[in-house]
């Protein structure tokens, strides 16, 4: 296949895939945090145009569609790494000493609550309120993978084990 | 009252429930004005300003907002502890409040200030916890504030539950919550269509008018400059209340007297326009009767309503009337026939619009009210603007002596002067149509059938054996209900007028900030009491038009009338937010602008089919540059798909081939870029 | 199709025939985080290389000598995970590595001998013990909502049928009609276990009464209290059971519709309802002419997106209908108008999980547990400083002495040793509830006696915590909480969170006053009585609970300008302990300020001027001399 084509086709296909997750919800209103949810899993975040095509295809303000994505904590407007690291920051992690953790990650990342995200969109470190898993705590979470009584040094380990990974 | 009367009791009286939605309406009812700032009576009740809560016996602290009359409540608005809440409610919000309060355009009629007053704040307790955000300048009719937002959301109710818009909504959580346009942009770049009519109920000065005085006291200021001031018909019943006058005084003379002292060089009035307006609009509809074409007919006078139909009907915009709105009218007429009678250069003729409506200022800078890029309306002020000119100039209106309009142009009909209301346009429209229809002189000029409240009334007449059916709306979530209705072919109606702010002009956002619905009640009542005490109440009977069709406009309808008093819509739905790009080359080399559509419909036919194949072929044959190709949602041709659009022309059951060969006859054949809406004058009358 | 293919009669006949070996591995997420899903693997593995029968599916009939291996929801000792149990002896293996599986097989499975090295160690008496019929974290707990969670295998719908499963629903559809299902539940005193304790009976009653023929029931699973977890591990271990309680709730309205919101942060949770509703529907549990009733009832797992506010009922009516998650003003109440307008009840997960068990057994049964006013069990989640965390269950009106010292075995330190002396306080009820003091132990643990001394059970979380523990900081840890899950609707809520954070920060960081004090009480009494909705409601109860019992706390942060537990880095002023310091002059190194000096093999000094109170030098010592920080 041409160099040029690929990227288009590439575009088609994910549109395809859009319009397909919208009918799957019968372009229906009410089914918008499941659209919402279904495209973060395709797109892996919210991009603006997709959105402004939900809207128009739901029947619905963008302004409120945008409501939406922006009032729930799972909805990413702007891309995320490929690894998103979540630390939990729950009450039993909190008390078990999470957030030296945070730091931690943050220092070793460069990162910071604001700037959640490295350059290389490899990682993205964000806190969550509880992943009801006290009885491990702290707890943090790569991707889907689910890590107990964490310290600061092991997180910073998993962190270089998965750079030196992608690196090879 | 009967025996089974039921009763509430608020601070130890009686008080009988006679039909009220809420404990907060027994409240004022019984005289307490419970202070608020989410609650409208129009609106959904939203119960999130905490300041109307009240103590019920046995129920404890509730908002008498959302709590439903029962008979017996006992109920308590003043104790100790609701004062405190609701004093640590106000505190709360000017601990993040922008306190620039001198400066601020709301300063006279702030809610907030006037609520923090009331419930007795000396001093903030609080510590301040706002971080500036930007202003929102990208609207010609509005500013955005956010830092003097309160979040009561009435904007956003306004917007889309009165309006059916949703141009701004409620973004983000927790503390960072705002009131958005979609995706944060400016107020200018979406859906928004300057109906103001959230700064109209906005308590604070977080969403105002965007004024013009400057520009206009700079005009005023040069000598070198003719400026005239036309006044909506509606102005007149609305500015006496900046200056506390009496309800139904006349304010019109003083209001020329002082427009006047401030510069102008003459004063004249829309009504003259708004005259011309019903015998175009009229005959054209007539035309249309007679045809039996795009009917039902919709009225254009208001620039909230045909942008919004830009927006959201593009299939509607040839059911519009073609005629300018009577602003316009007058700015392109003025413009054209006052240079030469005065000897002055159009460039030094200033015209000045005092309008009810933020969405004038909006409409006055549209490209096609220009001649070579100078406006026919040069700047719109507000009623609210105007008062504060007055105000500014040191001016006391109670004591100017009246003056009089100038002529010819001052001169109005009643027909003219009842547009600022719900249902006038249709009448004056009638009191035309009705004698040319009959060809006999009216018994009586009031159709009494078309006035009224409601946002969506029906009226059917029966006009010299033909009949009429006419719906009058105002808001437009009515209008948007009656346009689905129009494209569903459900409607049966002849002829729609849609005014887009509640109660039609008099309720405009340009306005002063009603105090309750009353206001709106008292100003309609005000204009057809001007109807009445103008000598004339039909607009062909008004001579100076008359004369100006005899003298220069020529024939009603005709092509100089058209040329000057009319206009062509365009589509406005956003098309770039609809669609995907998929290949976009450099801008300036793009010959050819393809949208495939991709909706349900027809990618069953084969639409990914023909997309992938074209793809391929623009790519094989070196054309990434010349073509830009989008996936598009749904073109509504759903029953003809695959359909194609290829420079604006809409191909229906394409094939690839069908697609491939058309794409190469538009490469041959370029068409400027981008597209601009069809040459030539556009409203039908064939020129 | 008549009724369910599946008999519960005949199947729970062929499971107690059964009764033979068994091995059960805990799938909760605790212990899948751990590698149990790993060792279940090498189970398969190693015990068909040792030749033994393995039986992975469930079979009605019985499995014979076949040794039946499948994993579990929660069991609860999630501390101790990879939990395996293996039946009939139940002995209780813990933190089984992969690498222990081939010892169990060959020592326990094929040789019939306990591997003493993967027993529980009781912390105190040092004593091995062989299952949980010894271990103290299990006997003093009473599982009833909890029993089958941690033994059926929560991916099979028959083993849930054997064990008496949909038995209760179909008794409400074929034996009763909603008034009677109502009555049952009204008279059982069953109370929410979603935080406030509203009589269950009376809520169903309430959309029972409704004439609209649409209602909904919805079952509220967006478990957002932090250190809360029951609502996840009944979800994850026994699901059938939750649908069989919304059935009946189903019943008792008279709805033909239902939801399960699931928190987003469960996928487990979310996976495993999933595969149970289509598995009720495909076993005709779910659908048209239920037991012959001629009524329906259909259910939708929908996975929330997260917002904590949605667990409140009108937010996540609203999250439902696709809108934000901000409440709406009660009234309506949503058993008069809730979903798309309809009458609707919300219950959460393990209220829900309760009702099977109830219209079994009869209300009188139910009663026999619990108290008068707060009859049956309650599951808490036990996490913290103490021995033993996990999922418990425990009659209402048990104390707090039992759970926190019985069964969790005792406060521990920072490293994890028990620490007999270091009980500081219990949060009780996540961000709103309150936390208690040691002079409440003998509290009785109830809706009633906690909300008296300004706490409530809310969804069950039980956050352990020692004498390291600064309560500014704990109230702070929750304010912050609220003020960032705050809708943002109304102002008492979204600004008084806010500004009670910051007089919280202005205590913590060393700029309180008397006024400070005074002002977090009068903000915080406002926004409890004024905010719309149940979080703003409660959102000051840490604060105003904490203030309460741990004013010390506050009065050492604001007029000693100290923070004893060392927590609050602003007040703290570390120093050196000069008897434990070596001279090693790491600190030294360490510190960014040069804020340390001292000779070599001489005790250092630290310069409080200097100091900017990072702790770098805390963390270089190896030898704890450094102190205060």
């Amino acid at each position: 296949m041409e160099p040029c084509l690929a990227p288009a086709l590439a575009e088609t296909a994910k549109f395809e895939k859009l319009c397909g997750i919208l009918d799957r919800y019968d372009r229906h209103p009410a089914r918008l945090v499941p659209i919402l949810q279904a495209l973060q899993e395709e797109y892996r975040y919210l991009p603006q145009e997709v959105l402004s095509y939900v809207a128009t295809s739901l029947r619905i303000p963008e302004a409120n569609v945008f409501g939406v994505a922006t009032f729930y904590a799972h909805f990413a407007l702007e891309p995320k790494g490929k690894y998103v690291v979540r630390l939990c920051d729950g009450t039993a992690c909190h008390v078990k000493q999470s957030i030296p953790i945070l730091e931690a990650l943050r220092a070793r990342l460069d990162l910071t609550e604001a700037k959640a995200t490295t350059p290389d969109m490899l990682f993205t470190v964000e806190t969550v309120a509880c992943l009801g898993a006290c009885g491990l705590a702290p707890v943090l979470v790569i991707n889907e993978d689910v890590y107990g009584q964490m310290t600061p040094e092991r997180a910073v380990d998993l962190i270089d084990a998965i750079r030196a990974k992608e690196l090879q | 009252m009967t025996m089974d009367q039921q009763f509430v009791t608020v601070e130890g009286r009686a008080i009988p429930i006679e039909g009220e939605r809420n404990l907060l309406e027994i409240i004022r009812k019984a005289g307490i004005e419970l202070p608020t700032f989410c609650y409208h009576s129009e609106l959904s009740v939203y119960g999130a300003c905490r300041l109307c809560l009240v103590e019920v016996a046995g129920r404890g602290v509730q908002g008498a907002c959302s709590t439903p009359p029962e008979p017996g409540l006992d109920i308590k608005v003043n104790t100790p502890q609701l004062r405190e809440i609701r004093k640590i409610a106000v505190e709360l919000l000017l601990a993040n409040h922008d306190l620039s309060c001198p400066s601020c355009f709301k300063s006279v009629d702030c809610k907030l200030m006037d609520v923090a007053r009331r419930v007795g704040v000396t001093s903030v307790r609080f510590k301040p916890v706002q971080e500036k955000a930007p202003l929102d300048f990208s609207s010609p009719s509005i500013i955005r504030d956010p830092n003097k937002c309160v979040l009561c959301g009435d904007c956003v109710r306004m917007c889309s539950e009165i309006q059916g818009i949703g141009a701004i909504g409620f973004a983000h959580r927790g503390h960072q919550t705002a009131v958005l346009p979609a995706f944060g942009k400016g107020l200018g770049e979406g859906e928004c269509v300057g109906c103001g009519q959230c700064a109209n109920v906005c308590p604070t000065g977080a969403l105002v008018p965007r004024s013009e005085m400057d520009e206009v006291l700079t005009a005023l200021a040069d000598p070198t400059k003719t400026v005239v001031a036309q006044v909506a018909p509606a102005v007149r019943v609305g500015l006496g209340e900046c200056f506390a006058s009496p309800a139904g005084d006349p304010v019109m003379g003083r209001m020329v007297a002082a427009l006047k002292r401030l510069g102008f060089d003459a004063v004249y009035d829309t009504t003259f326009a708004a005259d011309l307006t019903v015998i175009e609009e009229g005959q054209e509809f007539l035309t249309r009767a007679a045809a039996g074409e795009k009917l039902p007919q919709f009225t254009s006078c208001c620039p909230g309503w045909v942008q919004f139909a830009e927006q959201s009907f593009p299939e509607l915009l040839p059911n519009l009337s073609s005629c300018r709105s009577p602003q316009q009218m007058f700015g392109s007429l003025v413009k054209e026939m006052l240079p030469e009678k005065q000897g002055i250069a159009r460039k030094d003729l200033i015209v000045v619009s005092i309008m009810p409506c933020t969405a004038k200022k909006f409409e006055a800078r549209r490209p096609e009210f220009a001649v070579d890029g100078s406006p026919d309306v040069d700047f719109v002020l507000t009623t609210q603007e105007l008062a504060r000119m007055i105000d500014g100039a040191g001016l006391r209106f109670g004591s100017l002596e009246p003056e009089s309009l100038d002529m010819p142009f001052g001169f109005g009909t009643g027909a003219g002067v009842i547009f600022g209301a719900s249902g006038g346009v249709t009448e004056a429209v009638l009191r035309f149509a009705a004698e040319k229809i009959t060809g006999k002189p009216l018994a009586s000029v009031d159709f009494a059938e078309v006035r009224g409240e409601s946002g969506l009334r029906e009226a059917t007449l029966e006009v010299g054996g033909k009949t009429l059916r006419l719906a009058i709306v105002h808001g437009l979530a009515n209008a948007r209900a009656v346009a689905e209705q129009v494209v569903a072919g459900t409607s049966e109606y002849d002829l729609i007028e849609v005014m887009a702010c509640p109660g039609g002009c008099i309720g405009g956002a340009g306005q002063p900030v009603p105090k309750d619905l009353a206001d709106r009640k008292r100003r309609t009542k005000d204009l057809y009491q001007c109807d009445k005490t103008f000598p004339l109440h039909k607009a062909q009977d008004n001579m100076f038009v008359t004369e100006c069709y005899d003298k220069f406009l020529g024939d009603v309808g005709g092509h100089k009338a058209h040329a000057l008093l009319h206009t062509h819509y365009q589509s406005r739905r956003r098309v770039s937010d609809e669609t995907l790009v998929l290949l976009s080359g450099d801008p300036a080399q793009t010959k050819v602008r393809v949208r495939v559509c991709l909706g349900t419909s027809c990618h069953l036919r084969g639409a990914q089919d023909i997309l992938t194949g074209m793809l391929k072929h623009i790519v094989e044959n070196g054309l990434e540059n010349a073509v830009d190709v989008r996936a598009s949602f749904c073109f509504e041709q759903c029953a003809k798909g695959p359909t194609v659009e290829m420079d604006g022309e809409v191909m229906t059951r394409c094939t690839l081939e069908s697609v491939l060969s058309a794409l190469d006859a538009h490469l041959r054949n370029p068409l400027p870029q981008p597209t601009k809406p069809s040459a030539g004058c556009g409203c039908g009358c064939g020129k | 199709m008549e009724g369910p293919i599946l008999d519960p009669q005949h199947a729970a006949a062929a499971e107690a025939a059964s009764g033979g070996r068994r091995v059960i591995v805990c799938a909760g997420t605790g212990c899948v985080a751990n590698g149990s899903k790993k060792v279940l693997d090498a189970l398969e593995k190693h015990m068909g290389e040792a030749g033994l029968d393995v039986v992975l599916e469930f079979r009605p009939e019985g499995h014979g000598d076949g040794v039946r291996v499948s994993h579990s929801g929660c069991q609860g000792f999630c501390q101790m995970g990879p939990l395996v149990t293996i039946l009939p002896e139940n002995i209780l293996y813990t933190k089984v590595t992969a690498d222990d599986v081939a010892e169990i097989v060959t020592e326990t499975l094929v040789g019939g001998k306990v591997v003493e090295r993967l027993l529980y160690v009781e912390p105190r008496t040092k004593e091995k013990c062989l299952g949980p019929d010894q271990i103290p974290f299990y006997q003093r707990q009473t599982r009833t909502v909890l029993k089958e969670c941690g033994f059926i295998d929560p991916d099979d719908i028959r083993e849930y049928v054997a064990h008496g499963g949909y038995a209760a629903a179909r008794k409400a559809f074929a034996d009763m009609d909603a008034k009677g299902v109502c009555d049952v539940i009204s008279a059982s005193g069953l109370r929410g276990r979603g935080g406030g304790g509203f009589p269950t009976g009376r809520k169903w009653e309430a959309a029972r009464v409704q004439t609209n023929p649409k209602k909904y029931v919805i079952c509220n699973g967006d478990e957002g209290d932090p250190g809360a977890f029951m609502d996840r591990s009944l979800m994850e271990g026994n699901p059938h059971c939750v649908i069989e309680g919304m059935m009946i709730a189903a019943r008792g309205i008279g709805a033909d519709e239902g939801y399960i919101y699931v928190r987003a942060e469960y996928p487990l949770a979310v996976r495993r309802m999933r595969k149970a509703v289509a598995d009720a529907e495909a076993a005709g549990y779910l659908g048209d002419n239920l037991f012959g009733s001629g009524q329906s009832f259909r259910l939708e797992v929908m996975e929330g997106a997260g917002a904590f506010v949605c667990g409140e009922e009108t937010a996540l009516i609203a999250s439902i209908e696709g809108l934000r998650g901000m409440p709406s003003p009660k009234p309506p109440f949503p058993a008069q108008q809730g979903l798309w307008r309809k009458p609707t009840i919300i219950n959460n997960v393990e209220t829900l999980a309760q009702i099977p068990r109830i219209i079994s057994e009869g209300a009188a049964a139910y009663r026999s547990l619990g108290t008068e006013t707060s009859p049956g069990t309650k599951t808490f989640a036990l996490t913290g400083h103490v021995s033993n965390t996990g999922l418990i269950e425990v009659p209402f009106g048990a104390t707090l002495r039992e759970v926190v010292l019985n069964i969790g075995g005792g406060v521990t330190d920072d490293r994890g040793f028990i620490d007999e002396k270091g009980f500081k306080a219990v949060q009780i009820g996540g961000p709103s509830g309150g936390c208690l003091t040691p002079d409440l132990l003998d509290l009785p643990l109830d809706f009633d006696s906690l909300r008296s001394v300004g706490a409530m059970v809310g969804s069950g979380g039980l956050v352990v915590m020692n004498q390291k523990t600064c309560m500014v900081s704990v109230a702070r840890f929750f304010m912050e909480f609220t003020q960032r899950e705050s809708c943002g609707k109304c102002v008492l809520c979204r600004e008084g969170t806010k500004q009670l954070l910051a007089l919280l920060d202005d205590v913590i960081e060393g700029r309180g006053t008397a006024e400070t004090l005074s002002l977090l009480e009068t903000l915080g009494h406002a926004v409890q009585v004024g905010s719309l909705c149940g979080l703003g409601k409660t959102a000051p109860n840490p604060v105003l609970s904490t203030l309460k019992h741990f004013r010390k706390d506050y009065e050492e942060h604001v007029f000693e300008k100290r923070c004893s537990a060392g927590r609050c880095k602003a007040l703290a002023m570390p120093t050196i302990n000069a008897a434990r310091c070596k001279g090693c002059r790491l600190c030294v190194k360490a510190c960014p300020a040069g804020a340390i000096t001292g000779e070599k093999k001489q005790p250092h000094v630290i310069d409080e001027t200097l100091c900017i109170k990072c702790g770098a030098c805390a963390t270089a010592c190896k030898f704890g001399a450094v102190e205060g920080i």
